[in-house]
């Protein structure tokens, strides 16, 4: 028994020992299964992937982010600069709102996408950047501001100094609101505050990337793992269970969230990947904005599209040629079994023209092709 | 899980239990394991023949597609029909539920390079650490 093909995860240079987050104990001792990923030794899973995702479907989870990144923008032209280095229109926040958005290059690729946050007190943001990409958007954000000498802002990585934990699923907020005296209903979807948990302060957010309610916490590095062993006590009742990296990418899957690498890479546009809501070309002059505009009226040659395998088969997994009429048309991006839904479903990019829901799409799984078809995104929507 | 000691193993982490000249092959505790959830099987038919060595099958699990090595010649004379239609029986049940196929052996000295289960305990411990 060998390996086809690796579990999605980018691997480190053999001479660079992956790093380890403030929870790797607490991992090991849940038994978890570890493994490189971005630079970093993380838990793929647990108990097991269906049963994480289930958890976190009908109950809640708890994820160690802490390989994230996170930077801290602030100084009068923090939003300025904000505006010039990212897609969405950071002006639009109000203090502690948070906003889906882009890394542009100057030819209108992607170098990844982020999350923004206003601070609730107003003094600046905080970008939440993916592992992978930490190291090349820190040194991209740097070469921004210094390039701008005419903005005062200052950039810094906090990566070091924050803490991620996330909670997620349907009891996320019970068992949250156990450790804090802050009226979690009163935050509304991608927006958060700062205050104590778990006697611990910190800003907080209800965000996340499972398609479910919840909450990524930020607390300061050295009590992450105070905070970690809070919330599994508190959620012990409600049935709370650590979630690896293997179920979170089926949870993002089913909720069509994009992956850096899979839907999104510096050699495809936005609009293509689906994102292009997320690309305000009114909102002023922007790094790659000329680009982006010419992308746009032009239209995108690509779309990204979702399907599913009716009846059992080989799950699609990325990379797999995608065919219509035994003819090349794109390439999957993302696929798996849902557990939500119990059958094979997937994301590709493929050429405009063969695009549409409904519309027949061939997965060649091992040079065979496999019937699917395409459907309306996301694959899981929550009920309200 | 220790290894059942009635059963043979390979190092690509089957097992084999020889009736007669038919052997039964599976994959081991160590290797669903490994593998996590199985949602797919990929077997030959009756009829089919399997080559030593070479793959004979895909087991497909969340994470990633392997193949299943043949630990000897033969010719497929049944393949598993319940686990086909469940995989998960791979994960719940891989010595006893989830045999996977049935081969008649075209030259059973070829059982004579197998490990037995102590051998293979020790193997996978090694390769675990």
């Amino acid at each position: 028994m060998t390996h086809h093909d690796e579990p999605t995860v980018a691997t480190v240079s053999p001479d660079e020992a992956p790093r380890r987050t403030a929870l790797h104990d607490r991992h090991v001792a849940l038994g978890a299964r570890m493994v490189p990923f971005a630079g970093w030794e993380m838990p793929i899973q647990y108990t097991g992937i269906l049963a994480e995702h289930r958890a976190v479907r009908s109950g809640a989870g708890l994820f160690d982010l802490g390989h994230m990144g996170q930077v801290d923008v602030r100084g009068p032209d923090a939003l300025a600069y904000l505006q010039h280095v990212t897609t969405n229109d950071v002006s639009k926040l109000g203090p502690g709102a948070a906003q889906y958005g882009l890394l542009p290059n100057a030819e209108g690729g992607v170098i990844d996408d982020i999350i923004t946050y206003r601070r609730p007190d107003a003094a600046g943001y905080m970008v939440v950047i993916n592992a992978a990409n930490a190291a090349k958007d820190v040194a991209w954000l740097r070469r921004a501001r210094d390039e701008r000498t005419d903005l005062d802002v200052e950039v810094t990585d906090m990566s070091d100094t924050v803490g991620m934990i996330a909670i997620q699923g349907p009891h996320a907020e019970t068992i949250t609101q156990g450790l804090t005296d802050v009226p979690l209903g009163d935050i509304p979807g991608f927006h958060g505050v700062d205050g104590e948990v778990a006697g611990i302060p910190m800003f907080f957010a209800r965000t996340g990337y499972t398609g479910e309610d919840g909450f990524e916490f930020y607390p300061p590095q050295e009590r992450t793992a105070e905070l970690w062993d809070a919330l599994m006590a508190a959620g012990a009742a409600h049935g709370i269970g650590p979630i690896g990296l293997g179920a979170r990418d089926t949870l993002r899957l089913e909720a069509r969230m994009p992956l850096y690498g899979n839907e999104l890479a510096d050699d495809i546009d936005p609009y293509e990947a689906g994102v292009g809501w997320a690309v305000k070309l009114d909102k002023g002059a922007f790094i790659g904005r000329d680009a982006l505009a010419r992308i746009k009226e032009r239209g995108a040659t690509r779309r990204t599209i979702g399907f599913r395998i009716e009846g059992r088969s080989a799950p699609p997994r990325g990379h797999y040629p995608l065919a219509v009429d035994g003819v090349e048309v794109g390439h999957v991006t993302s696929g798996a079994f849902s557990p939500t839904l119990g059958e094979n479903i997937g994301l590709g990019l493929v050429e405009r023209s063969v695009a549409g829901v409904g519309k027949p799409i061939d997965v060649i799984i091992r040079g065979k092709p496999v019937r699917a078809v395409q459907v309306a995104l996301p694959f899981y929507r929550r009920q309200p | 899980m220790a290894a059942p000691t009635d059963l043979r193993y390979t190092k690509t982490h089957e097992w084999v239990r020889l009736d007669g000249d038919t052997a039964t092959i599976g994959i081991t505790d160590v290797a669903q394991t490994e593998l996590g959830d199985i949602t797919y099987l990929e077997l030959p038919e009756s009829g089919d023949e399997v080559s030593r060595t070479k793959p004979f099958g895909i087991v497909e699990s969340v994470k990633a597609a392997s193949d299943i090595y043949a630990p000897f010649d033969g010719e497929v004379v049944e393949r598993n029909g319940d686990v086909v239609d469940t995989p998960e029986l791979v994960n719940s049940s891989p010595y006893e539920a989830a045999w996977l196929i049935k081969v008649r052996l075209a030259d059973p000295s070829q059982l004579d390079e197998l490990m037995d289960s102590d051998a293979y305990d020790a193997f996978a411990d090694a390769a675990a650490h």
